[in-house]
């Protein structure tokens, strides 16, 4: 006797007429991309790229070696703040959070300007100490300020993912006679750091879009050097490239997190 | 120190009355970006929940590319590229010319930026929202519209508020991105008056006291429409 009878079967469900309003926005998107790659047959010179390619992938170089300098930087520096976050202790507690809130308050570009500009103000103290060498440069000037706003928003996604990881882990580690510092490393950290993969990899993206602001004081990175382009053809399709170049980027390392997280939480699906 | 207050104070000695003025367009940017961008955002937002699959993979389209690039970037493509278009156009027709100001620019950028991380937001706040309101909704005779205004929004723009909240400080923030390319805020009057004064450190220091004050503002303010919204709830 068979079980499953046609008529016990869910009736599949009628096949979904796409409607006025899908069609009409599709359409839209086809009319733009039809435009856009009319333009770009249209528009597209092989000597511009003979001419900027190379620059555009050094100034690509750039892009991704800053944010991946200034992000191990500011994880190094969201460590202690994050703690600081977390402690009773309110001198502790309370400059971190003013840390935290000054750089996540104020817009990345006046923070740049106050290093790149600002700082150049005592040329004669910097000279003294022999720090000048760093301040003088702008991609250091750059690099501080990102290590130092990423580091404010890395503190907060590490405190929230520690603070997410359940009190009876750090109590069934104490109890197996565990010291303290063992315990963070070896039982909460590898936890929190699988809540907090999402949160640092938006954050990697975060950088990457907001180190274009970069170019505004000097520096030739992938918008740097798009500026120039665009500066000495005044052809539009170079902000184009660089558009496309940063979707790249962005999108690839979206689908590398995604696939990461599906292997790193195997152990969790049931 | 005096000298300092001098710079800062106002009338033709200091730039007291110009960093003023970069506060109120600061200011009016940023709220005249947000109706543009709550509003496409919601919509978007509906979008992609609908079951047209074609308007769904058109609203994940735009996120995709408004989320993917770099603010100031999208703003350079608005700029330029929609000037350059704008100008083209008149040449073809004969129309009259029009370009887009900084500010227009500005508004146009960061809005469809904004509308784009909107409409993440609503959505997962749609998500959040059991299925029975809609059901109850309706099995009281409530219009589809009426269920969407008097049953849902309610509801929505409570658990959406913090995100929002978020995106709302980055909006604040964005703005300082459109000095780049002239707007008269805050950031620009500062980098003239650094110019001029040759105070730099004094002047961006200002400018970004006077963000932190913008912020904290409106971190009050919100607060304040989250426990509006809460108003109804006991208090535990």
């Amino acid at each position: 006797m068979s079980g499953n009878g046609p008529s016990l079967a869910a009736p599949a469900p009628p096949p979904q007429k796409p409607k006025i309003a899908g069609m009409i926005a599709i359409g839209v998107w086809i009319a733009f991309a039809i435009a856009f790659v009319i333009y770009f047959a249209k528009a597209f010179d092989t000597t511009l790229i003979a001419r900027f390619g190379w620059s555009y992938l050094s100034g690509l170089w750039v892009t991704v070696s800053l944010v991946a300098v200034s992000f191990v930087l500011g994880a190094l520096v969201s460590l202690p703040v994050a703690l600081g976050r977390m402690s009773a202790n309110p001198i502790a507690g309370g400059s971190a959070f003013a840390f935290v809130y000054f750089f996540r308050g104020t817009p990345l570009i006046a923070q740049i300007f106050l290093v790149y500009y600002g700082f150049g103000q005592f040329h004669d103290f910097f000279e003294a100490i022999g720090m000048w060498w760093f301040f003088r440069e702008a991609w250091y000037c750059g690099l501080l300020s990102l290590a130092l706003n990423t580091a404010a928003y890395q503190a907060e996604i590490l405190r929230g993912a520690i603070e997410s990881v359940p009190k009876g882990q750090w109590e069934g580690g104490r109890s197996l006679g565990l010291p303290g510092s063992v315990i963070f490393f070896k039982v909460v950290l590898p936890q929190a750091m699988i809540v907090a993969l999402r949160p640092y990899a938006n954050e990697i993206i975060l950088m990457i879009k907001a180190s274009a602001i970069v170019a505004i004081i000097t520096v030739y990175d992938l918008f740097g050097e798009t500026r120039q382009a665009y500066s000495r053809t005044y052809d539009f399709q170079t902000y184009v490239w660089a558009a496309l170049l940063y979707l790249a980027l962005v999108e690839a390392l979206r689908h590398a997190t995604n696939w990461a997280e599906r292997r790193l939480t195997v152990h969790l699906k049931r | 120190m005096n000298e300092s207050l001098t710079l800062l104070g106002f009338g033709s000695t200091g730039w007291g009355d110009e960093l003023a003025t970069g506060v109120v367009v600061t200011v009016t940017l940023s709220l005249a970006t947000l109706p543009i961008g709550l509003c496409l955002g919601f919509f978007l937002s509906l979008a992609k929940q609908s079951d047209d699959r074609l308007l769904k993979l058109s609203a994940d389209i735009f996120t995709t590319i408004f989320r993917g690039l770099p603010e100031l970037l999208t703003l350079f493509l608005v700029y330029f590229g929609v000037n350059a278009g704008l100008k083209s156009l008149s040449q073809a027709t004969g129309l009259p010319d029009i370009a887009l100001s900084s500010f227009v620019s500005g508004m146009v950028a960061l809005g469809v930026v904004f509308s784009a991380f909107a409409s993440e937001v609503f959505l997962s706040a749609f998500r959040a929202i059991p299925h029975g309101q809609r059901e109850g909704g309706m099995a009281l005779g409530l219009g589809r519209t009426k269920v969407m205004l008097l049953v849902i929004l309610p509801q929505l723009i409570k658990i959406a508020l913090p995100g929002l909240g978020n995106l709302w400080m980055n909006l604040l923030k964005d703005t300082a991105l459109v000095s780049v390319i002239g707007l008269a805020d805050i950031l620009r009057q500062a980098q003239i008056a650094a110019r001029v004064s040759r105070e730099p450190f004094l002047f961006f220091g200002t400018a970004i006291v006077l963000y932190l004050v913008l912020t904290i503002l409106s971190s009050f303010v919100i607060g304040g429409i989250d426990r509006w919204t809460k108003r109804g709830e006991v208090a535990r």
